[in-house]
């Protein structure tokens, strides 16, 4: 039976769409499984997963470690904040010192694009992107796409705007690639200072008007700004973005259909959306954090299936 | 390729019948048992003496659907991994007298697997196994049917292909053999 055709997951560009649909088919089983009375499955008991985090993250850590702990791996967790980096130590000696305590696979998150496949092409272990820099995070993507999915029943033909600041966003970019494959339309909708310039080659349309985005979707993914990525001023003030590109009650009540909210987290409230928003029953920002865990279950079962 | 066709027509539906009849001996009306088939050929097997239990008793039986594939004991021993089934248990099992059903036992490994994977659902009271074909000899660890279709001396290289009516428009078990 054919698995996935790559060792790595990089980035969603190295996937096809046979690559996506397996990985998602696979996450509805172990969706099931996560709703079971016992949680646990033992597929990969015989396999040790380094989490290696060079930035900050609450939701993907959490989510890869438990994902991993429900199939059963062994884990183990660095943050680079607390290591021997401080120190002075690149990061092909780190890993492969950590890979000398016999670890199959990596889950890595760094602030720098290409980190992922730079370290593929030195490391003997399976990597997994948990978000290079404004670049890729994968399994974000998978479970957005596995989230609308769930809502809407297919991801094919629907409308998808990505609201916020694109030109920062690892989500955006693998969310784009993601959808297409998929069969989405996508659009993006943000200031111009914070849309890429040349984001149309990648087959989107490009709005600046919030409530003219929101009328054409059927699916809103707000961004958080990425103010620590942002080395100059990209818009005024907080609060005039807030009132431009800010997803409050009275627009999401103004349009003529539910539109369905998403979030990659973590939530600016009051900035990129409203707390009444994003706790209404349009957004499915928990559900997203829910999937996020048998998403990654599925991608770590078929990496590590691989022989 | 040469097909011998072990089992048939009413032959087939004779041993389906017996089985039933075997497992009303020790579970009576069946208000403490349960079916539970192996995915993927077994459930059709568990479906089937299901109906048959629920026309002699006038009464449903309940009968679930395992799925083994993260529970099977070749997980990165094999080229690509298996992809999963659907699971679909919707009772408690905890106490219950269960009857795991596959089409046909032959290294024992499934049952192994099934075995661990039925756990995820609570304690079962007992736990029988009914196969419809039982390859004899063929063991790789000790697993026994508590209920046997029929059993066959075959060798490693041949197969048993188990067929049936809802799926495949007839009910059949062949032994292929392939000639060299």
């Amino acid at each position: 039976m054919a698995g996935l055709s790559t060792r790595h997951l990089l980035g969603i560009k190295d996937l096809n769409r046979n690559d996506i649909e397996l990985i998602l088919e696979t996450a509805d089983t172990f969706k099931a499984v996560i709703n079971r009375p016992i949680k646990k499955v033992p597929s990969l008991r015989d396999v040790t997963i380094a989490n290696i985090f060079f930035e900050n993250s609450t939701r993907t850590r959490l989510s890869f470690e438990l994902a991993e702990r429900r199939l059963s791996a062994d884990t183990i967790n660095f943050a680079a904040s607390s290591s021997s980096v401080s120190k002075g130590e690149t990061l092909i000696d780190t890993v492969n010192n950590i890979l000398a305590m016999k670890v199959d696979m990596v889950v890595m998150r760094h602030p720098y694009a290409g980190a992922g496949v730079f370290l593929s092409k030195h490391v003997k272990a399976q990597i997994v992107n948990a978000g290079d820099g404004a670049h890729e995070h994968p399994t974000q993507a998978l479970l957005d796409a596995f989230s609308i999915r769930e809502k809407l029943g297919d991801v094919a033909g629907k409308k998808v705007v990505i609201v916020g600041d694109v030109l920062h966003s690892r989500v955006a970019l693998s969310n784009i690639l993601c959808l297409k494959q998929l069969g989405a339309e996508v659009m993006v909708c943000g200031p111009t200072t914070l849309i890429p310039k040349y984001i149309s080659s990648l087959g989107v349309k490009v709005e600046h008007n919030l409530i003219k985005a929101l009328k054409w979707c059927d699916v809103a993914n707000m961004l958080r700004i990425q103010l620590e990525r942002q080395d100059i001023k990209y818009f005024p003030s907080l609060r005039e973005y807030s009132m431009l590109y800010g997803l409050n009650k009275q627009i999401l009540d103004s349009l003529d259909k539910k539109i369905v909210i998403m979030h990659p987290g973590p939530i600016n409230r009051g900035v990129e959306i409203t707390s009444d928003v994003a706790d209404s029953k349009q957004s499915i920002i928990l559900d997203q954090v829910e999937n996020g865990v048998a998403v990654r279950m599925a991608v770590l079962y078929l990496l590590a299936g691989q022989n | 390729m040469q097909n011998l066709t072990l089992l048939d027509g009413q032959k087939f539906q004779i041993t389906i019948q017996r089985l039933c009849r075997q497992l009303i001996e020790n579970h009576n009306d069946f208000s403490n048992a349960i079916l539970i088939g192996i995915q993927p050929r077994g459930i059709y097997l568990a479906r089937r003496v299901a109906e048959e239990l629920g026309k002699i008793l006038g009464k449903p039986v309940l009968q679930g659907d395992l799925d083994i594939t993260f529970y099977r004991d070749d997980f990165r021993r094999r080229e690509a991994p298996l992809l999963p089934n659907q699971t679909r248990i919707d009772f408690i099992i905890e106490g219950k007298n269960v009857i795991l059903m596959d089409d046909v036992l032959w290294t024992g490994r499934t049952i192994r697997a099934a075995m661990d994977a039925m756990l995820a659902f609570g304690r079962p009271g007992k736990v029988e196994l009914l196969t419809l074909v039982d390859r004899r000899y063929s063991r790789h660890i000790p697993v026994m049917a508590d209920y046997t279709g029929i059993e066959v001396d075959s060798i490693a290289s041949q197969k048993v292909v188990v067929s049936w009516k809802e799926t495949d428009g007839e009910d059949k078990v062949v032994l292929v053999s392939e000639i060299k």
